[in-house]
């Protein structure tokens, strides 16, 4: 029974599961707040979240781990700049609108009250197409390549990332909140979101008991509606349809599947879900990190779910949630209760060890099942 | 026919296309040509031993070893004891070396086994690999040392009173094998007021006529590479090459015809290893300061960019290929950031393009390999079908 | 030569094997005298390979329980657990699938791993693998190699630039290369050569013999067999059948003692040329697919035109037949000649050509979604890689060709908005696990969990759930126990009888397809050698399987 349990689970699994449970009984001892800690670690959570639920539709179709989340997150980068860029037409554009169109409560107060949502649900918007078409594009070339996707979608991330720093210096964004001061133009490195969107899902319908233990609830319900979408995706007749070209591409060609079709339907859908999330990531984080910002943002996200139990070919909600969950609670508990104990921060060669670790042991341990 | 010249042009694109960008880039830089030719005679000591330290396991059909800068980071090490111990000059290198060795032994052989547990995506594996170790690494250097492991040199360390410091300045082996057989080039004009400053007596010289400025050849370095060449040729003509080329091809081939196939792989791989820690030191005795936490980690991606650059790819590399690459990479990584500035008057772009063209080369270069493979493999499908008779 | 003559090189003695309870191998004896040409036959799955597998100590033989009896070397009981200890021994093999490195020349592919080294000081003290290769001994006797064939193949040619023929030569150059090599096993070496190739090759192999080489010849040939061998052994069903001169035995005999025990009583009891031209009229009639005059043309079911098609190791060049209504309908013939090609191709799997018609409807090609969309179903050969999602449950393994092809098992509005419909796939699921008893522990149970019995039984219940019109099934008994055979097989009868679906199955096991269909179409080398009644008598079969139609013999008789 525990043998079992154990094989199931994996022994990494068991030992990084123990070791957060050894963190959090400790945290007491050296002086740090349980809560406080459980806080961070929901705020992380639901800021990584979504980041996470982009590997589902690309491992489930067999194009491996997603390590060319950078693209997602690249267009969801364009959609927050934009959002702000844009903000103030957009926001004229529907008072106008509600005018044109005579819809009564699309009016100025109504506008003003919820601007920052309308900032946020814009940036998305924006967001989607752009994703859309790169990850049709990326879906392509993926496609070309089979056997080798996730090396090459490791650096098609990373060029892509290092020609958007080249982008970001030369499109032509005005927004005074966003360049450089000096020179006019030229994207800042990191670009507040305050005034726009800062904290739009967090704070909505949030709750703080005794001022140290903070639920950010619209952050996690939000995030719960984007798991419940992709759960329903994944049991359509398209879901299910990915779900076997995974599984074995031959029997789904058998059966009269379009195997490329599917695989580019499921690496838009990464690709969507990598730009909604870096935006929600964003909101609770405060800035819009730009330039080499989104380089290796794929590997704690890959970590991620294969640390919930994820391998490289079959991916649940589950598995990104208790991933998740995991991942970032040894993030926000290692510099707490290890930084109290032994005076230094440990927690980034933590996580290199961790995450790293846990993708090698996911890639070496598939072959030994395949055989 | 039409397929061979795509097959041709698809096999020299990358090298043509830089070519071009040079071509471009180098005017608008507004360089020096003696300028041009010290920076990368000084690159190509610097970084050549790094890059061959490639070919092998792309011999034996293994891919790029992204996992070489676990080689990088065991040379850092035997470094970081020299520089505690005080041990200077040619003295210090052979001894890093020493120290070196064993420990990019055990990785290689770590890192050889995890690739024979991650056959066919041996790349990514790597390349995750050294991540992992990367942080082992930091776990070592960051905390044990001066800690767990002794360390007398109280500058070596953190303030704190463990782990070692961010820069760490090689002063004691800086140059000293680039300097170990001084040699220049110099126009006839400047001879004498070099003579002067490089003092003591016993170098090479070599005076060119319409030649303007003075180039420091590395020379002991250059040999040293050109020793490391001659030691691939040889490699490739004995027995072990033979078996690393034939497991390449086919494994299961090679399995069946006695050859042991996981062996060798790690043999591949351990001697890529304990070569890029050579090769590492070389680079840092070159740069004269190690950066505890960053120099290896863009050894392995500088190396891979340029050696792709060369015309190699992922299943197949000469030594031509790595001269190739290690000129035209940095011939581009020198003048990109002066040809940006001058062009859009932003160095910044120069910088990132740089950056950009280094992945986006590798990305090319593995796209074309995934692609080309898959098209292999429908030929010999193809070939399979034997002639058919349909009408 | 003198000594050797007298005692046999190689002696098997009562070799038994069993897989898992299935008897594939019964009391074996025979021996081999060196210099001998030893002419192995039998049908796929007699056994062939399996006993080639014993005597090279393959690891699959030692990990299923060992083999029974023993094997004895020049007198001396020996017992191999690995090839190389075989090679040591001097016993070499030619395998069918080429092991050769394509980027290398023949030389290199010819001394591979055991290349002539040039000594040196390095190799003492590692290994003598940092010696280098001396390339001049090594073309010197590659090319001795080469010319002890009597091919002539440039030694510095790479081989994959190299017709396949070729490749055949420098396989077999690299056995004689082996200074030690006594005895030779030839797996089908003249199925990829040309004739003229063959020729030189069955030549080659002769001046082996009278080096005192022997040679054990396998093939399905049976011309070269008789012309190649002096003696002449048939397995049958993992059992010696016979043992004789190769002079005492008819081509036509060869095959009627490969293929069954009924056909070998009828040439004992009479050798009737007369009922072999009648048959071989139907043979020919049914071939050119034309409608029989006497009876009332049937609407053929399916019919195929010049159909080829490029399946690996199993192209179809030219095939055309029909197929009755409600009728079931045998494919049988030989391995790779091409009998897996025309369902897969029909159904769109490999790259295909001709004309399909389908109740006198052209089927477009190389669209399975066309082909499933005509109410056609397919259970391929390859279970594990085409037929099943081994990593999914059984309801998915059954409902999901049903669900993509014809929007079943569904919930919501057709192509706006549709998820799976869990219960009625449950539901369905377990219908069939009743109806076929599958043995698991729910619909919920992985498919790669079963056994291979019950894993063909889950790819029945995918074709029926489709609720075809026409089934195609490849391979149907392949890898199953006994008792899941039969099952399986009535299964489909009792399936044609009930609904009057049309049943095409492929098989290598003609027995199985004599007793369940009501005509057979044997394939040769991607055509259609003959279409006959399943009644017919085996030996029919067997000539126009092994290539040896009896309308070629006839017309040399004549």
């Amino acid at each position: 029974m525990i043998n079992r349990f154990i094989q199931n689970a994996g022994w990494p699994r068991i030992i990084i599961a123990l070791f957060l449970l050894g963190l959090f009984i400790a945290a007491p001892f050296v002086g740090v707040r349980v809560d406080t800690s459980l806080s961070n670690t929901l705020v992380r959570f639901g800021m990584n979240g979504v980041m996470v639920l982009a590997m589902i539709p690309m491992v489930q179709a067999g194009c491996g781990l997603n390590f060319g989340l950078p693209l997602g997150i690249i267009a969801g980068l364009l959609g927050a700049t934009l959002s702000i860029e844009w903000n103030v037409e957009i926001l004229a554009r529907l008072i106008e609108l509600g005018a044109q169109y005579k819809i009564s409560w699309l009016n100025e107060a109504f506008i003003t009250t919820w601007r920052e949502p309308i900032g946020f649900a814009s940036a998305i918007i924006i967001a989607i197409p752009i994703a859309v078409i790169l990850g049709w594009l990326y879906g392509k070339l993926l496609n070309r390549v089979k056997g080798d996707e996730m090396m090459i979608a490791t650096y098609v991330g990373f060029s892509s990332v290092s020609f958007m720093c080249i982008a970001w210096l030369l499109l032509p964004y005005k927004n005074p909140t966003m360049v450089w001061g000096y020179a006019g133009r030229g994207l800042r490195t990191t670009i507040s979101v305050e005034g726009y969107w800062l904290h739009v899902l967090s704070d909505a319908l949030s709750v703080n008991i005794n001022g140290h233990l903070y639920i950010p609830t619209g952050m996690l319900i939000f995030f719960a509606v984007m798991a419940i979408i992709v759960w329903i995706f994944m049991r359509t007749k398209t879901g299910t349809a990915i779900t076997a070209v995974g599984s074995n591409p031959e029997f789904a060609r058998a059966s009269g599947v379009n195997v490329d079709k599917m695989r580019t339907i499921s690496v838009i859908m990464s690709t969507v879900l990598g730009a909604i999330g870096i935006i929600v990531y964003e909101q609770s984080f405060g800035f819009i990190q730009l330039y080499m910002g989104p380089f290796y943002m794929a590997l704690p996200a890959v970590a991620s779910i294969l640390l919930g139990g994820a391998s490289v070919n079959k991916a649940t909600i589950l598995n990104v949630i208790v991933g998740t969950f995991l991942f970032q609670g040894i993030l926000t508990m290692t510099p707490s209760v290890i930084n109290s104990y032994l005076q230094t921060d440990m927690s980034e060669v933590i996580r290199l060890i961790v995450s790293n670790g846990m993708i090698l042991y996911a890639l070496t341990r598939k072959v030994r099942a395949g055989r | 026919m039409i397929r061979k010249l795509i097959d041709l042009i698809a096999g020299n694109a990358v090298p043509a296309i830089f070519i071009i960008i040079s071509a471009f880039a180098i005017p608008l830089s507004g360089f020096s040509a003696s300028y041009l030719v010290q920076e990368l005679l000084t690159r190509i000591g610097r970084n050549s031993f790094l890059i061959l330290s490639l070919l092998i396991p792309i011999m034996a059909g293994m891919g790029l070893n992204f996992g070489m800068v676990l080689g990088a980071m065991a040379g850092q090490i035997g470094l970081l004891f020299i520089y505690d111990w005080g041990v200077v000059g040619i003295p210090g290198m052979v001894l890093a070396c020493l120290i070196g060795t064993p420990i990019a032994i055990v990785l290689g052989v770590f890192c050889g086994a995890v690739l024979n547990r991650a056959k066919g995506r041996e790349m990514v594996t790597s390349y995750i690999l050294g991540f992992f170790i990367n942080g082992v690494y930091q776990l070592v250097v960051l905390y044990l040392m001066g800690w767990v492991i002794p360390i007398t040199n109280p500058t070596l360390l953190l303030s704190r009173g463990y782990g070692v410091r961010n820069a760490v300045s090689l002063v004691g082996i800086r140059g000293v094998l680039d300097n170990l057989i001084p040699a220049v080039i110099s126009g006839t004009t400047q001879t004498g007021q070099f003579l002067s400053t490089q003092g003591s007596g016993a170098f090479l010289m070599f005076q060119l006529p319409f030649f303007d400025g003075t180039i420091r050849i590395p020379l002991a370095t250059l040999l040293l590479i050109a020793l490391f060449c001659i030691f691939i040729v040889w490699f490739r003509k004995t027995k072990l090459g033979q078996d690393m080329r034939a497991i390449g091809q086919s494994q299961s081939v090679s399995d069946s015809s006695g050859i042991p196939v996981n062996r060798t792989r790690i043999i591949a791989i351990v001697i890529s290893t304990v070569l890029a820690c050579y090769g590492q030191i070389i680079y840092l005795q070159n740069m004269g300061t190690l950066n505890t936490y960053n120099s290896h980690e863009q050894a392995g991606m500088f190396s891979i960019a340029a050696l792709l650059i060369g015309g190699a790819s992922v299943s197949r590399a000469s030594i031509a290929n790595v001269f190739v690459g290690v000129i035209l990479f940095h011939l581009m990584f020198i003048v990109a950031p002066m040809a940006g500035k001058n062009l859009i008057g932003e160095a910044q772009i120069g910088e990132y393009f740089r950056v950009f063209v280094s992945y986006g080369i590798i990305a090319i270069a593995l796209v074309l390999h995934a692609w080309k493979r898959n098209r292999e493999r429908e030929a010999s499908r193809r070939s399979l079908r034997g002639n058919r008779g349909g009408r | 030569m003198s000594d050797s003559n007298s005692m046999p090189l190689l002696e098997l003695q009562h070799i038994g094997k069993e897989f898992y309870g299935n008897r594939v191998l019964t009391d074996i004896s025979f021996d081999v005298m060196p210099g001998e040409i030893i002419g192995l036959v039998g049908e796929n799955g007699a056994g062939k390979s399996t006993l080639l597998n014993i005597l090279f100590g393959m690891p699959v033989i030692s990990s299923t329980g060992g083999y029974e009896g023993d094997i004895h070397i020049s007198g001396k009981p020996v017992h191999f657990t690995s090839p190389n200890q075989a090679l040591a021994q001097g016993i070499g093999m030619v395998h069918q699938e080429f092991s050769l490195i394509p980027g290398f020349t023949a030389t290199e592919n010819i001394l591979l791993n055991r290349e002539v080294l040039n000594g040196s000081l390095m190799s003492y003290v590692f290994s003598d693998r940092v010696s280098t290769l001396d390339r001049d001994a090594m073309l010197r006797r590659a090319s001795d190699a080469l010319n002890t064939l009597g091919v002539n193949i440039s030694p510095s040619m790479t081989v994959n630039e190299m017709p396949v023929g070729y490749k055949q030569f420098i396989e077999i150059a690299r056995e004689i290369d082996r200074k030690n090599t006594r005895l030779l096993f030839l797996d089908e070496p003249t199925a990829v050569l040309t004739e003229q190739e063959a020729e030189i090759l069955l030549i080659a192999l002769k001046k082996l013999a009278k080096q005192g080489i022997a040679i054990v010849f396998i093939s399905h040939r049976l011309s070269e067999v008789k012309t190649l061998c002096s003696r002449i052994i048939v397995l049958r069903d993992g059992r010696l059948i016979t043992d004789s001169p190769a002079e005492e035995l008819t081509t036509r005999q060869i095959a009627s003692l490969m293929v069954g025990r009924e056909s070998e009583r009828r040439i004992e009891e009479a050798e009737l040329p007369n009922e072999a031209i009648e048959a071989n009229e139907t043979t020919a009639t049914v071939t050119l697919a034309k409608p029989l005059k006497k009876k009332k043309k049937p609407k053929p079911a399916l019919k195929v035109e010049h159909l080829w098609v490029d399946m690996p190791g199993e192209t179809v060049r030219d095939v055309s037949f029909e197929v009755k209504k409600g009728e079931i309908f045998g494919i049988g013939g030989l391995a790779g000649h091409g009998k897996l090609g025309i369902p897969n191709g029909i159904m769109g799997l490999y790259p295909s050509g001709g004309k399909v018609r389908l109740f006198g409807k052209r089927l477009a090609l190389n669209k399975p979604r066309a082909a499933l969309g005509r109410k056609m179903a397919f259970v391929s050969e390859d279970r594990r890689g085409v037929g099943l999602l081994l990593d999914e449950p059984l309801d998915w393994n059954i409902t999901f060709t049903a669900m993509q092809t014809q929007g079943r098992f569904l919930l919501g509005i057709p192509f706006i908005f549709q998820v799976r419909n869990e219960y009625a796939m449950r539901k369905e699921t377990e219908k069939y696990i009743e109806a076929l008893s599958i043995k698991c522990t729910g619909p919920s149970q992985k498919a790669g969990e079963l056994s291979g019995g019950n894993q063909q039984k889950l790819c029945l219940a995918k074709a029926f759930v489709l609720r075809p019109n026409i089934l195609l099934i490849c391979e149907p008994t392949r890898g199953i126990d006994i008792g899941a055979k039969t099952l399986v097989l009535d299964t489909l009868k009792k399936y044609n009888k009930d609904n009057g679906t049309t049943i095409i199955i492929t098989s290598s096991e003609l027995e199985e397809l004599r007793s369940v269909c009501d005509r057979v179409a044997i394939v040769d080398k991607g055509e259609i050698a003959g279409v006959l009644p399943a009644s017919s008598p085996a030996e029919e079969f067997g000539m126009l399987m092994m290539g040896e139609k009896p309308r070629i013999e006839l017309s040399k008789s004549e």
